[in-house]
Formats: structure tokens, C-alpha cells, sequence
């Protein structure tokens, strides 16, 4: 039900208008510098892992990016990109992987069988890794082209641009619920 | 090695006491900073530490569980299952055709290997004749798939090493070859070529010169990382004289393929029970002496050179023709008798929603897959499903051996030993 409040002006205050506009500044600055230097955790498991492989080489070249220049420990990475089949026996590890990132962070999913499970419709296989972890971009195909990939990442880029970011984040951190170690 | 390359040449500008100069270290013993009579022990404690699975070096989908006493391995356990998809079961729920794209996941780097694999055993239940040019082209396609899966291999393990350019030079190679492939059959990696009774399709126009050329360059790359390695002081330290597995060791441990023969067995399906058209080309087997992880790696490059000798040679004998049987209850009719008459009508009908019928029996078929024999033991009950599916994957025996190849050696020396053995999660868990 309206209240008749509703349909009054919202009243901002000159210093309220300021801090917004300059938490915006700094926002999209972060988020410049955020986009351009993504450090990837390639979580490899499957055939995924080839592509990959010549993503990260000479011909595609994913570091002209200023992205995904891989790091192979969780702690020093913010994007991880699932690369490959993700089992119920593995699920546990991605899920800790994910949880040892520092904030902010994003996820990738490589290929259809990190986004749904692909053809592996069975007791094994994890249908979608965003039944555990969250994603920010999927990248189809059995396995991606390198083209598809690089797509995913500029897109993922463009994400983290709009996305807003702050210099001190007070919000208490996401907790996913039924995770390793709760 | 049966030709002297390696690190058997002496070069007089060579280092003194490097392998260049001709001094091998001696065989036969692990060589250790505690050998030496200047031997100061360090205090060790007894500890265990995890590796893996979600570690660079263990590609992700293998645990090990080492327990060190310093940094020389005592006992080590492994704990696969981080890949497992079901293959066998998922097999048996899908039509005869429709399990190609399954075994293409087997070893995805030569998935048409697999393909070859599985076309075979069921032929041999159906005892169907494939004609010639399709026998060619699945050599050849087989082989170029060979020398993929070698580049990944060595290209992998050398910058597992810390040798990142070999492994720029190495994928640089490997996508020349994989742009042929995906022009010959869409798909750069899972390339879904034989079909049962013969092949998807034919070369397009111009195929075989584009393909010729690219194995010149192909060669020259594979050249220039030979010059990278075969020489290099880290690279031999860390190989020569780890990982060592005996003759009589790796024929107990069930190795097959590189892995054996690079302990001096000399068995190769190819020559031993030939399949397709091997028995009417001219290719040697190396052999190695040592069977530790510089032996595997030589054996790699050699066998890179025999694929190309022996795909070059399939250009040259192969004459035009047809490509798969002209057998209904096998292949899809052409699309032309599809549409056009109600046999193909019926005949592709049938093939998409049923499967073909493949005769009741059992048999067990086996191949020369890159990384050794690749078997397929297939059960029919005459239906369009396999009744079921076994799979003998080549990799699962040198993977099972690696804790007894590496006890007794140093930490360190795990790493070069996990990547000679070419071990792949698609087909060791199936």
C-alpha cells in the first residue's frame, strides 16, 4: 500500500552529494586498476586444461590483457577460472580454493562442464560449479575456443568496471553456507 | 637410443666434466649431495606432507601423500578419483555412434587415438572391412595426434622444469597441427574423426600440402627444442639417472608403450600385432637403455620423428576412394539418397534413433595410443547400446607405479618422474 510519503522528494544534502560523487571517483579508478591486472588461479582439471594451455601461450597470449597472468597459489590470485570437469570428489577442493582467495575476487567457468555439467549427466559429475561457488562469467563450448575465452575475460573486465568498488570495504565478508571448515 | 643423438655427442667446446663433453654421470646410482666424503648431515625430521590435487604439478587431479624423511621420499600413497566422469557407465546409456564423443575425452590430447581405439573393437565384433583410404587417414590422423600429444608432454615437463620456452615452442607446434585437424574435422581438440565403418570425411582440397608444410615447421620447432634440451645442464640434473624404472620392472608394473620401451623392451603394437595399414609402412621403434625420465623424454622426440616419417609416407601411398562402407546398417547413407529415397530415409532413421546393431559376442581390441596400449573390451547383446564397456587406459599402470619409482629419490625428483609418465586424468579415471 503508498504511503503519501512516497512521493516526496528525496532530500540530499550537499556534503551526502559530494561523498557520493567522490566514492564514485574512487570507485571507477578501483575498478580500472582492478579490470587491468587480473591474476588468474587456474583450477585444471580436465581437457579444458589444453586450451588453456594455448590461451596462456604465444598465439593468444591472455597476459596482453593485463590479465590472467596465472598464479598458482590461491592467496595471491582474484580470478579463478574452473577449468574443466568439476567431480563430487573435487568439489570440496574447489570450494576451499575459492574460500582462500582474497577479496574481491571472481570466478570463471571454463567450458560447459564447469558451467552445467556438460554431457557428464551422471552420479559423478558436478552440474555447474555455481552449485558451490559463485560465477561471474560463463564461457561455453567442449572445450572454448581460445577466442571465446579471451571474450569471456574482456567481458568479465567489463564487469568489474561497473561493478562498485570501495577503498575500505566494512561489509561483513559472504559466507557460503555448508562450506569446509564451518 | 637407436640413433646417437643426445647427449652422447662430444662437442670439444663443451664445459669440461659437463654431459656435453662426453662425461655421463656414472649409471646406476642416484647421485646426492650426501655421497661425498665432505657429507655434513642436517638434522631431519620425519614428516608428511600432501600434494595435490590441486597442485601445478599434479595436474590437478592427482593427491599425493608423500611422507619425506628430509627431502628423500620413504613411502608415498596416491589417491585418484578427481576426474572420474563415469566413462564406462555413461558408455552404456548411449548408442553405439554416440560414444565417440566420450572417448574423445579419454586422453584429450590424442583424442582421435581414442576414437581409432574404439571404431577398431567395434569393427572386430561386427567384422567389417573399413576401405583403404579410410585406413590411411586414420593413421595419419592418429599420428599427427601422436606428435600433439608428445609436444604436450615434452613442452609440459620441460617448464615444469623451469624451461618456459620449450613449452611456447612446444604449444606454437601444437596449434599448427591442431589448425590442420580442425580444418580436416571442426574441432581443434576433441576432433571427432572415425566413425564406425571409416571416417567423418575426406581431406579437403589442398589439405595434404598445408599439412606437408606445416610438418616441415613442425619438425624445425621440434629441432630447436631438442637444441633447448638434450644438452641443457638443469634438464639433464634433473632427469638423467631419476625416476628409473628396470626392464624387468616396467614389464611387471604392466607399462606399455613409451614408458616400456624407454626401459629396453621393444614392444610396440604397431609392429607387433598390426592394425590398419602399419604392416605396409616403414618406421623403427626406439628403444632406450636407462629407463629413467631423460630416456622417456628422448624416446618422445624420437618417436615425434618416426610419426612424421610415417605420415608423410600415408600421403604418398594412399589413392582416392571411399572413405567408409557403403553399408547401411553401418554408415549414414549420403544426404542426396536421405532425402531423396525412402531407404535412406529409413536407413538414416533408424542409424540416428536406434544405433546400428551391432552382432552379439564379446571382444577385446588394443591399439598403440601415445602413451601406450589403449584397449577396449566390448560387450554386444546385439542391441544399439553396448551392453558393456571396458576400458584398459594406458596410463593407469606407470601412474600406479609412481610410488615405486620414486621411493628412495628426492622430493624434487617427483616432479620430472609424474610428467615422463605422461599421466592423464581423462583416461587413468575414467
Amino acid at each position: 500500500m503508498a504511503s503519501e510519503l512516497d512521493g516526496l522528494p528525496v532530500i540530499a544534502t550537499r556534503r551526502e552529494e559530494a561523498e557520493g560523487f567522490l566514492q564514485g571517483l574512487v570507485s571507477k579508478s578501483l575498478g580500472w586498476a582492478r579490470k587491468y591486472s587480473l591474476f588468474t588461479y587456474p583450477f585444471v582439471t580436465a581437457c579444458c586444461g589444453m586450451e588453456y594451455m594455448t590461451m596462456a601461450s604465444a598465439r593468444y597470449d591472455s597476459d596482453r590483457f593485463g590479465a590472467a597472468m596465472p598464479r598458482f597459489s590461491p592467496r595471491q590470485a582474484d580470478l579463478l577460472m574452473v577449468v574443466g570437469t568439476v567431480n563430487c570428489k573435487q568439489a570440496p577442493i574447489l570450494q576451499r580454493i575459492y574460500e582462500q582467495m582474497a577479496d574481491p575476487k571472481w570466478v570463471m567457468a571454463f567450458g560447459v562442464c564447469a558451467s552445467s555439467g556438460g554431457f557428464y549427466d551422471n552420479y559423478a559429475t558436478v552440474q555447474g560449479i555455481d552449485r558451490i561457488i559463485p560465477v561471474d562469467v560463463y564461457v561455453p563450448g567442449c572445450p572454448p575456443r581460445p577466442e571465446q575465452v579471451l571474450d569471456g575475460i574482456m567481458l568479465l573486465q567489463k564487469k568489474i568496471q561497473n561493478q562498485s568498488h570501495k577503498l575500505i570495504d566494512r561489509k561483513p565478508l559472504p559466507v557460503i553456507a555448508g562450506g569446509p571448515g564451518r | 637410443m637407436s640413433e646417437a643423438k643426445g647427449v652422447g655427442g662430444i662437442d670439444p667446446r663443451a664445459t669440461p666434466g659437463s654431459a656435453g663433453a662426453g662425461e655421463r654421470p656414472p649409471m646406476g646410482t642416484v647421485s646426492r649431495a650426501g655421497d661425498g666424503e665432505l657429507y655434513a648431515p642436517m638434522p631431519s625430521k620425519h614428516m608428511v606432507i600432501n600434494l595435490g590435487p590441486s597442485h601445478p604439478a599434479m595436474h590437478g587431479v592427482t593427491r599425493a601423500v608423500v611422507e619425506l624423511n628430509g627431502e628423500i621420499i620413504e613411502e608415498m600413497k596416491l589417491d585418484i578419483g578427481f576426474l572420474h566422469r563415469g566413462f564406462e557407465k555413461s558408455c552404456e546409456n548411449v548408442t553405439w555412434g554416440q560414444v565417440f564423443p566420450y572417448t574423445d575425452r579419454l586422453n584429450y590430447v590424442s583424442s582421435i587415438m581414442n576414437n581409432v581405439g574404439f571404431a577398431l573393437a567395434v569393427e572386430k565384433l561386427a567384422k567389417l572391412e573399413i576401405p583403404e583410404r579410410a585406413r590411411y587417414l586414420r593413421v595419419i590422423t592418429s599420428e599427427i595426434h601422436r606428435i600433439c600429444d608428445h609436444l604436450t608432454l615434452v613442452g609440459a615437463m620441460a617448464m615444469e622444469l623451469g624451461a618456459m620456452t620449450v613449452f611456447l615452442y612446444g604449444i606454437e607446434a601444437r596449434d599448427l597441427l591442431w589448425d590442420r585437424l580442425a580444418e580436416l574435422c571442426g574441432a581443434r581438440l576433441t576432433s571427432n574423426y572415425a566413425r564406425i565403418g571409416g571416417v567423418a570425411r575426406d581431406m579437403p582440397e589442398g589439405w595434404q600440402e598445408k599439412t606437408l608444410k606445416v610438418l616441415d615447421r613442425v619438425v624445425a620447432i621440434r629441432e630447436e627444442i631438442g637444441q633447448l634440451l638434450n644438452r641443457n645442464r638443469i634438464f639433464i640434473d634433473r632427469c638423467l639417472n631419476t625416476g628409473k624404472v628396470s626392464r624387468e620392472d616396467a614389464l611387471e608394473l604392466g607399462f606399455t608403450g613409451p614408458c616400456l620401451r624407454a626401459s629396453g623392451e621393444p614392444y610396440d603394437i604397431r609392429k607387433a600385432a598390426p592394425y590398419l595399414v602399419y604392416d605396409r609402412l616403414d618406421f623403427d621403434i626406439p628403444v632406450g637403455s636407462n629407463g629413467d625420465n631423460f630416456d622417456r623424454y628422448l624416446m618422445r622426440m624420437e618417436e615425434m620423428r618416426q610419426s612424421d616419417k610415417i605420415i608423410r609416407q600415408c600421403f604418398e601411398q594412399m589413392a582416392p576412394g571411399e572413405i567408409i562402407v557403403q553399408d547401411f546398417r553401418y554408415a549414414l547413407p549420403p544426404k542426396p539418397l536421405v532425402y531423396g529415397t525412402i531407404e535412406g530415409v529409413m536407413a538414416h532413421f533408424k542409424l540416428v534413433m536406434e544405433g546400428i546393431k551391432v552382432p552379439a559376442g564379446e571382444v577385446y581390441s588394443y591399439t598403440e595410443a601415445a602413451n601406450g596400449e589403449l584397449g577396449f573390451y566390448v560387450v554386444s547383446d546385439g542391441g544399439g547400446r553396448p551392453y558393456k564397456l571396458g576400458l584398459r587406459a594406458p596410463g593407469w599402470p606407470m601412474l600406479a607405479a609412481l610410488p615405486v619409482m620414486t621411493k628412495g629419490s628426492l622430493l624434487s625428483d617427483l616432479i620430472p618422474t609424474f610428467d615422463s609418465i605422461n599421466m592423464i586424468g581423462g583416461e587413468v579415471e575414467q
